[in-house]
Parts: structure tokens; sequence; C-alpha cells
């Protein structure tokens, strides 16, 4: 390499420690020239004479090491003073000196490394899981009274939006419904004949995938699948609103947000879920009697006869549940769109809580149903 | 002042960009001359953002050729564009800071993805880096959001400054800042222009950024661009470019620049 050596070169004149800087000193070299300058034996005392001569270029973080150089010498004592700087250069040291020696950032560290920190935040988190089962307990409430105050008035009621997002709900995530639970129809018939053939009762395996299906599994399958489609489609719709002002303007005009916004998607979800949950019945016991009739070679009255053996309950079952599980997605949806504050960067944090805090939910209720129902004993 | 005799820092000759049946750009030549500050101008659609979104190859023009430092930004290697994108800044309209790390993360973005630098040093950089372009001490520490537009544009400032670019490309550094912060920034780019030997490519609408800092400006007109001296755009009989400079707001701004006080030479008490 023909190019001049870039360092920094200590000699003795006259009494005085002469540092001579050559070279290019630029942020390409700066991290190797910061290694050998943290390596100097730093003297005492001394008058320190920076020659700066031989620096070809020389750009801000350059300007920055000598002049941390020259401060770090004078700190400890030693009477500095720099010498032969091109004059093309000063501006440039200029600039640096006058943004000063501000101390360097800290890097913030995520208070739970530690291990007051951890237990400080699992108190954190339980006492914000109150305070968050309050405040959507507090949102339900001020839907239930918009819907209360909407009924005395009907027509406000926007019947466009309510179908609109009954399309966008229901209409178009029909395939995916109508698929997942045939296939899970499927699955469940030819599992169940492996096991109850096994004891012999492969007879049985009609009522198995159908009772699963109807009373439990359809249901289930179309909540969650809502969760992950619309109530995540709901946070972010709301949620970009938000950021864009949208829900601020709205106010402005003097429309009601939760009219306008929350209560369409939550009527049309009550409306599209039981609908979605029905054609999943249908589905998944189709699926579990094209896999019989393969299988163990049920024909169709045999099939029909056999669904006939279960109760009619357990269709009813799954059919109450479904309105139930819509408002608990309508209303995580709405709500997590609207406790997005600030940057675009909360939507997607929000979107994800959203469809975990909905789905949680949704088997929590179903929990709840089965205790219910077992009480009631049905 | 610029060197006139040197050799372009971004070359742009028959671009060519259009979007679907509209034509943004037909046949545009445009030169950025090491040292100076250019501001680019023209009306809403005009394809200021395009063309500058062109030059730095975040977009594909139809036809022409565009070359920043010598090479053809469109022919150029992955190692050769990473060589280039060293050498320049950019700051977008709104900063574009990102909003999962602090300010000072920020600046140490570009430093750490080009250089092998201690993590001390990178912090050392970042906090000069803030100091230079004007943000109070402790400005490293917080989130984008924490900031406000101002503060945003100018961490952004400071991002596009980590490694010493030879050339900036500003869009619109001054729009939705007010007045005084607007003319602080005005002040900043023309001191970082003459410490820091910086060539700056500038996308503006404000006519007192053009008035107070710019040594050339380029007007988008009818799909081209005219480039000149303000004195000479001054007296081009272009339709657009009369009513820009010679509406009423350019009146103003023409006034006030041209009046034998500048602005900031004006005594704040009448002398005695």
């Amino acid at each position: 390499m023909a190019a001049v050596m870039t360092t920094l070169v200590a000699s003795e004149e006259s009494g005085s420690l002469v540092l001579a800087a050559t070279g290019e000193w630029l942020v390409a070299t700066a991290a190797d020239l910061d290694r050998r300058l943290r390596g100097i034996e730093v003297p005492r005392g001394r008058r320190v004479l920076l020659d700066l001569t031989g620096i070809d270029r020389l750009d801000t973080a350059g300007a920055w090491l000598l002049l941390r150089t020259e401060h770090d010498l004078t700190a400890h004592g030693n009477i500095v003073e720099m010498r032969n700087l091109r004059a093309s250069f000063e501006p440039l040291i200029d600039q640096v000196r006058t943004a000063g020696f501000v101390p360097p950032a800290r890097h913030p560290r995520p208070a739970h490394h530690t291990i007051a920190g951890f237990i400080a935040r699992i108190g954190e988190i339980s006492v914000g899981l109150i305070a968050r089962a309050y405040s959507i307990l507090g949102f339900f409430g001020v839907v239930c009274a918009t819907a209360g105050r909407l009924a005395r008035r009907p027509r406000r009621l926007n019947m466009t939006a309510i179908a609109a997002q009954m399309e966008q709900t229901g209409v178009n995530a029909l395939p995916i419904v109508a698929l997942l639970t045939f296939l899970i129809g499927l699955v469940i018939a030819y599992q169940g004949a492996d096991y109850l053939r096994f004891y012999g009762l492969e007879s049985y395996t009609v009522q198995l995938t159908g009772a699963s299906i109807l009373r439990e599994l359809g249901v289930l399958l179309t909540a969650i699948i809502l969760a992950g489609r619309s109530g995540s489609a709901f946070t972010a719709q709301i949620g970009t609103m938000r950021v864009n002002e949208e829900i601020d303007a709205m106010r402005t005009i003097g429309l009601d947000p939760v009219e306008v916004l929350v209560l369409p998607r939550l009527f049309a979800l009550v409306l599209t879920l039981p609908m979605l949950t029905l054609c999943a019945n249908f589905m998944g016991i189709f699926g579990g009697g094209l896999m019989a009739w393969s299988q163990l070679g049920v024909g169709i009255p045999q099939f029909l006869n056999q669904l006939s053996t279960i109760a009619p309950w357990s269709f009813w079952i799954g059919m109450i549940k479904s309105p139930f599980f819509a408002v608990v997605i309508a209303l995580i949806g709405c709500y997590e769109g609207f406790q997005v504050a600030g940057s675009a960067e909360s939507v997607g944090r929000l979107t994800t809580l959203s469809v975990v805090e909905a789905i949680f939910l949704v088997i929590v209720t179903d929990a709840v149903f089965s205790i219910f129902f077992s009480a009631l004993r049905i | 002042m610029p060197d006139q005799s040197s050799e372009p820092i971004v070359r742009v000759r028959g671009l060519v960009n259009r979007f679907g049946t509209e034509v943004v750009h037909s046949g545009l030549d445009l030169d950025v001359i090491r040292g100076e500050v250019l501001g680019v101008v023209g009306a809403s659609g005009s394809g200021k953002s395009v063309l500058l979104r062109t030059i730095i190859g975040l977009n594909r023009p139809a036809a022409g050729r565009v070359e920043v430092f010598g090479r053809d930004i469109l022919a150029i290697s992955d190692r050769e564009q990473r060589e280039i994108e060293k050498r320049w800044g950019v700051l977008f309209q709104n900063g574009a800071l990102f909003s999962s790390l602090t300010v000072a993360e920020n600046i140490e973005v570009p430093l750490k993805e080009y250089y092998a630098m201690p993590l001390r040093l990178m912090d050392e950089i970042a906090a000069f880096k803030i100091g230079i372009v004007g943000l109070p001490e402790g400005t490293g520490e917080k989130y984008p959001s924490q900031l406000s537009g101002g503060m945003r544009k100018r961490s952004g400032l400071a991002r596009a400054l980590a490694l010493d670019p030879e050339i900036v490309f500003l869009d619109e550094p001054t729009a939705g800042l007010d007045p005084i912060a607007a003319g602080d920034f005005d002040t900043l780019i023309r001191d970082l222009r003459s410490s820091l030997g910086l060539t700056v490519f500038m996308v503006t609408h404000d006519l007192d950024t053009l008035f107070s800092i710019c040594d050339r400006v380029a007007v988008l007109v009818d799909r081209k661009v005219r480039v000149g001296t303000l004195e000479e755009l001054l007296r081009d009989d272009d339709p657009w470019i009369r009513s820009y400079f010679h509406g009423p707001r350019g009146r103003a701004v023409l006034r006030s620049a041209t009046e034998p006080l500048a602005r900031d030479e004006i005594p704040v008490t009448a002398p005695a």
C-alpha cells in the first residue's frame, strides 16, 4: 500500500512530548485509530504538542478522535497545544468542537434482566392484566349503552355498513371455514374409527364425529378462524384510523365512533358467526360421513340413521355458543383498535395481541359454557 | 461557492419515468455539481420526489442514465452499490427513523452496518452528531415517538450524516416546521455545507430556503427540468416559473431578500 500510514507517533522535542498524527483520519479508519489511541499510556503534567501536519484527509469522526485525545490529555493535567492544522480543516474541527462533549446516550436495557426487575415485572404484568380486564369491561359497557340508545332510534343503524361487514367477515370467510371443518371431519372420523375398532365399536364412528363437531369443534374452529381473520382486521382498521386521526375527526363532526365503527362490526359478526357455524357443522359431518363410507362402508341411510341418534341438544349447544363467541371477538378486536396510540408500530403489536386475547377468551367462554351445561345435565 | 469546473457528482441524462400512461419525466437532464446546494422545486405531482428516488436507486426509470460519483446507478453490482451508499446520506420527509430504536441507535445503524467499530466509539460518534445537528443533550436516549416533528428531522439528518457523506439528499427538509425551526434548519444546512464540504440535493417548497441557501435551483416544468441561479430563473418567461417566483409569496420573499439589510442583520434595538 502506497498510502501514508494512518497513525499517531510520539517523540520528544525540547522538553515537550510531540504526538504527530498522519494519514487519513476518517470514519473508515476510526475503529483502528480508536483502538490505538486507547492503548496509549497517558502522560501526566507534561507539555504535549499535537502535530497535525501529516493529516491528509479528515472528517468529523477523525476530528472527534483528535478532540477527544486533546480533552483526555488535558484532563490528566497536561498542557496541550494543537499545531499545524490545515486551514481547510479548521471549520470541521470547530463544528465538532461546538457540538461539545456530550455524554454518550445510554442504551436502554430492559429492566427485567435483573432479579428484582424480573419480580417487579411479574407484578407489573399482573396489575396490568387486572387494569386491562377492567378497561375491557368498561368498553363493553359503553358498547351496550350505545346499542341501547340506538335501539330507541333504530333508523340510525347503518344497514349498509353491517351488510359490508357481513360480506367481509362472513361470505369471504366461507371457503376457508368450509375447507378446514371438512378436513377436520375427515380426520376425526378416520382417527376415531381406528381407535374404536380396537374396542370393536367402530360402528359408533358417525356418532363420535357428529357429536364432537356439533357440540364443540364446529363452533370453536369457526370462532378461532374469525378471531384470526376478522378480529385482527377490526384492530388494524380502527388502529390505522386512530393513527390517521380519523377517529378524532369523527368526534369533531359529531359522529360517535362506537356507533359508527363498533356496532356494525359487532352486529355483523353476531349474525355471521352462527351462519358460518351452521356451514361448518354441515361440512364437518359431510367429511366424517365420507370417511365412514370409504373406510367402513357406511351407506347414506345407515349414516342418517346413526346421526339421528345424537341428542338434538348437541346441535343447539353449539349454536347457542356462537353469538357469544362473536361478541367476544368483535369486542376485543375493536377494543384493541382503540388502544392504538402514536405510531404505526403499535397497530401491529395490538393486532397480534387482539388475536391472542380473542382466542383465549373464546376458549375460556367455551369452558364456562361447559360447566354451565353440565350443571344443567345436557 | 461550488467549483463549476469539477465534474458533476450526480449526472442524469435522458431520464424517462412513467406510471401507467402518465409520463412524469421525459428526457430530463440534470447535473449536481460538487459543493453546491441545489434546490429542486415544482408543482405538486411534477415528480420531484420521483426524481430524488430515481437518483438514489429506489425507483427504476423507464429509460435514461443516472450516474452518481461517475457510476451508472442502474447497472452496478451490489458491492459497488454499497460503496456508493457509504458516500451519500438521505433524509426522508418525516425522518424515517427506525421506530424501535433510540435516536442514538438510529445514528449507529449505518456505522454498525459498514464498519466494525467498538460500541463505545459509536456511542461517542452518535453523541457528537446529535450535537452537530443542534439537538439538546439527552435526545439520544429518546425514541422517535417521543420527539417533535422538527427534532425528528434533525435526528434523521444526524443519521444521514453518520458516515460523513459527500452528498446528502433532503426531501422537503423544512416542510411542516414552524418558520423559526425552518430558518434554523436552513442555517444548519448552510453551516454543515461550509464546514463539512457537503453537496446538498434538496427537494423543497420553501421559498425562503431557496432564497437563503440554494446556489442553483432546478425547476420541474413540462416533464423536464430547468436549472439556473435564482437571478436567471427570475428572468425566465415560462408561465409556471413566472407565477412561482413572481406570485404574491414569491414577491414577498424576493422583497425581503433584496432589501439592503438581510433579515438576520436587522438590529434588534434601534441605534442611538
